[in-house]
């Protein structure tokens, strides 16, 4: 693959112009290969979110708040695929001309038939716009669960849910067409996000720390054991998130060939280096690598992949996985404590600073002077100063708005429960319920 | 009749089982606690937050035994749970008034 076609790469989340290019959808025909592929990509991104992502935050809480987090994931992805049929869709892809916003033209996915296409990578490559739309309603969907780990055990499940729906439409949908639309400010800028580093991680990262920051410390931060109820759920979740960030990074090239290949295999090789280097520094920091530390590495890894899967080389992959690791590890094991921020499950340390590592990682290991796929024009100067732009915005549109939905939240429903809520956990005090009987 | 209350290392429960029923002390109740004594608790870090664990597993190990048994009993204990290491744990003994045999009403020694 040459470095010119990254460009087109990244335009095919947007491509589905089926509606801008009418000629050419009406004549291409889906590839039943990469259909099937799609599908399957798709749904592996759904059990990302349940049960992986909601297992592996699980875990990390006490027994007394489980099921809450469980059941935030569930409840998430279920409201984010109803919003991203009703709007979603056409808020990030439905061809509006603004940088910032994909218009109304596909309300209720005005328009879509079976037989409606979105464009891929390859000119006259298409798949059909339905699997398109769902592989991209995963993708909104998990990102704001990924949020909720942030501020577990300490959260209304009311504002839990008010703000995800706030928040994927003022603040995801309209970053998910910037980065990912024909139209959009930093696809124009010529960053480079693959699957998702700025629009998924970066954007629950920076949301996270606002929330925690807002929502305030969990009762008895500091003073009391809140450590994690069950290690054992949390290797599962993460290696299910491992096992679904497949289908998230190879099925971001919408086709079933070599670019799928290549972010097959840096999805492997990132994330193996990222368990290394964690796991590395421990036993250099505190004498003993933790299990704990392995499977943070492995998130830490898959993050910092997230934007580069489809143009850095095996080998550079395994460089960003260690050094995304390595800084990961610094912010949850270091900077977290001396701010005293109540991150509940790293989702800044580790989505934040990963995301924003790998962005800023794809932009100087894309070189193909470091095994990936730039061609003789590719400039790492050059590009890493624009994925640095493209992270800025991110954080500053994501930062700004997501406090002002924090407030909202606060003010029409409330964010905290009360002490003795807390106290009991939220399983019992949201839910009516327990997740373990002894 | 004595009654023997012991606070002993997990991985030793076996061994006390073994040495009291060599004895002769045919029932035991032994029970998960946690507690702390002269042995400090150790540190568990989770992602750079770190938590002290003062209070630590043991067994509590409770017998009933016939008073002229109440001696053997505890140096069977003893030397069954000792590894020599600070956290062996602790042996209690009461004297007993009473013991009773739900199943057929019998009492004291008898009962045992």
């Amino acid at each position: 693959m040459k470095f010119p076609q990254l460009k087109s790469m990244a335009i095919a989340p947007v491509a589905l112009l089926s509606g801008a290019l009418p000629a050419f959808a009406q004549e291409a025909v889906p590839d039943k290969g990469d259909t099937a592929f799609m599908m399957l990509a798709t749904i592996l991104v759904l059990l990302m979110i349940i049960p992986g992502l909601a297992l592996f935050y699980g875990g990390l809480m006490r027994a007394k708040n489980m099921l809450s987090v469980l059941m935030q994931c569930t409840m998430i992805a279920a409201v984010m695929m109803i919003v991203w049929v009703v709007y979603g869709y056409s808020f990030a892809f439905g061809g509006s001309t603004s940088a910032f916003f994909g218009g109304f033209g596909k309300l209720f996915l005005a328009g879509v038939t079976p037989d409606s296409t979105a464009a891929t990578f390859t000119d006259g490559v298409v798949i059909p716009e339905f699997v398109f739309i769902c592989f991209q309603m995963t993708f909104a969907a998990i990102t704001p669960a990924l949020i909720v780990g942030a501020f577990a055990e300490r959260i209304k499940f009311s504002a839990v849910m008010l703000f995800s729906i706030l928040w994927v439409t003022f603040v995801y949908f309209p970053v998910a067409h910037m980065v990912w639309d024909g139209a959009g400010l930093i696809f124009n800028m010529g960053a480079l996000d693959f699957a998702g580093g700025t629009v998924v991680h970066i954007n629950a990262g920076v949301a996270g720390l606002v929330g925690c920051i807002m929502v305030g410390k969990r009762e008895g931060y500091g003073r009391d054991m809140l450590a994690p109820h069950s290690m054992t759920l949390t290797l599962v979740g993460a290696a299910m998130l491992w096992i679904g960030w497949f289908g998230f990074n190879a099925g971001s090239n919408l086709e079933a060939n070599g670019g799928a290949a290549l972010a097959m295999i840096n999805t492997f090789t990132a994330t193996a280096g990222a368990i290394v280097g964690w796991s590395a520094i421990e036993a250099i920091m505190r004498g003993k690598a933790s299990m704990l530390g392995a499977a943070s590495g492995m998130i830490a890894g898959l993050v910092a992949v997230t934007p580069a899967a489809g143009s850095v080389g095996p080998v550079g992959a395994i460089i960003l996985g260690l050094i995304a690791s390595v800084i990961c590890y610094y912010f949850v094991a270091v900077i977290k404590i001396r701010f005293g921020y109540d991150d509940s499950a790293d989702v800044f340390g580790i989505h934040g600073i990963g995301g924003i590592v790998g962005a800023i990682g794809t932009g100087i290991f894309t070189s193909g002077s470091l095994g990936g796929i730039g061609g003789a024009d590719f400039s790492i100067g050059g590009q890493t100063w624009i994925q640095i732009q493209a992270v800025l915005i991110t954080i500053i549109w994501c930062g700004v708005v997501s406090a002002i939905l924090f407030k909202v939240t606060d003010l029409v429903v409330g964010l905290r429960p009360s002490k003795e809520d807390e106290q009991m956990g939220l399983d019992l005090a949201s839910h009516g319920e327990a997740a373990y009987h002894s | 009749m004595k009654f023997i209350s012991a606070i002993i290392k997990p991985h030793k429960l076996d061994e006390v089982r073994e040495a009291l029923t060599s004895i002769g002390v045919h029932g035991l109740t032994a029970t998960e606690v946690k507690g702390y004594g002269r042995q400090k608790g150790h540190t568990e870090i989770y992602r750079g937050a770190e938590y002290l664990v003062s209070f630590l597993p043991k067994i509590k190990i409770e017998i009933a035994v016939a008073s002229e048994l109440a001696d053997q009993a505890v140096e069977a204990i003893t030397n069954s749970a000792r590894t020599g290491q600070i956290g062996d744990g602790k042996i209690f003994v009461f004297s007993l008034e009473q013991a009773v045999r739900i199943r057929t009403g019998e009492t004291g020694p008898d009962a045992l």
